[in-house]
């Protein structure tokens, strides 16, 4: 039986569809079958972050609305057969799926994965509570700034009212050259704020972008350090301890820089 | 920030002192979901109870919510001007 992790955040803009997409293939490249489902209806992106727009045919919706069956739905990713993308429909809106719905499609997607991943859209109204609905496990993005902070912290209450908590937290973006100024919030501040788990801390990379720009998640090459982050996490979901600390060093030997230099 | 430490750090705090210091301001508000007036008129309201036992020193009342590991707490400073107990009114 699969696992519902749902990957969601408060404010928009903070790196859920990146996350969801670096552990989706981080998952996949470890050998789990892994679905990602992109639960933003109307604003799809989940597709174009992996690389897999140019091969849709049918979405959420048409499974929903029973126009297809879902494993007509599914992408499977040839650079990572494990895994399997679920798109949202780019021409509906948020209600266009109901909670129980996406409940019923998501259980019958644990009989066919090992992890499914849902990326919840920004926000608390209707389609933050679909892509809840059928959340074994919610994990929540934030920034160490101050307005995506506070949007976490409204949605681990409402995540613990939902009673989907403990909610656990990744904390996207850090520069640490920033923190070790003092100037911005370093990831003790962050816990000691929110209380809540940590699962995983990435540094700022502007590999990120690239990877975004080419449709590669960062995650199929170990060799940056946000890649190697959301790999430690995926490694962590699937009950791995690796060291916290492991998330910001500066990732690859020689050979590896010498690789990104090439490239 | 308090003029004793002002005085020993002369410079502004680190922005992220800063950050951390109002997001644990803000998020006890959104927490708990009372606003400042209605904490006002609580400051006031629990002032006039306790002044009926003691004297105390209105200026320096102090209502605050601290937090940990996401449980908050109200906590009440009011300074108590005489230990003498004022005679019970009712």
């Amino acid at each position: 039986m699969g696992r519902v992790i749902t990957i969601t955040s408060g404010k928009g803009g903070v790196g859920k569809t990146t996350a969801t997409a670096n552990v989706a293939a981080a998952l996949a490249l470890n050998g789990h079958k892994v679905a990602a489902i992109d639960a933003d209806i109307g604003l799809r992106n989940l597709d174009v972050v992996l690389g897999l727009e140019n091969r849709i045919v049918y979405d959420i919706v048409d499974v929903v609305e029973k126009r297809c069956r879902v494993r007509q739905a599914l992408i499977r990713d040839k650079r990572m057969p494990e895994l399997c993308l679920l798109p949202a429909a780019q021409t509906r809106d948020k209600d266009a799926v109901q909670p129980q719905q996406m409940v019923e499609l998501c259980d019958e997607l644990r009989e066919m994965f090992d992890y499914i991943l849902v990326d919840s859209p920004a926000g608390i109204e209707g389609g933050f509570k679909v892509a809840l609905a059928p959340a074994d496990e919610v994990l929540i993005v934030t920034t160490p700034e101050v307005s995506a902070v506070r949007d976490a912290d409204r949605v681990i209450g409402l995540v613990e009212a939902a009673e989907k908590g403990p909610a656990r937290l990744i904390i996207n973006r850090i520069k640490p050259d920033m923190v070790r100024r003092g100037d911005m919030l370093s990831t003790e501040d962050v816990l000691d704020i929110l209380s809540v788990e940590l699962v995983g801390q990435v540094p700022d990379d502007e590999a990120v972008v690239i990877s975004t720009n080419r449709g590669t998640p960062l995650a199929m090459d170990g060799a940056h350090p946000a890649g190697r982050a959301f790999s430690n996490i995926a490694l962590r979901l699937s009950g791995v301890e690796v060291d916290i600390a492991d998330d910001m060093k500066p990732s690859g030997g020689l050979l590896s820089r010498f690789l990104r230099f090439v490239r | 920030m308090s003029l004793f430490s002002r005085l020993l750090n002369r410079g502004e705090p680190a922005s992220g002192r800063v950050a951390k210091d109002r997001l644990q301001l803000v998020l006890v508000h959104d927490r708990i979901r009372i606003s400042p007036a209605q904490m006002a008129a609580m400051k006031d309201e629990l002032l006039a109870v306790v002044s009926r036992y003691f004297d105390v020193d209105s200026d320096g009342v102090e209502i605050t919510f601290t937090q940990s590991k996401r449980i908050n707490r109200l906590v009440a400073e009011m300074p108590v001007l005489s230990s003498s107990r004022r005679g019970c009114q009712g």
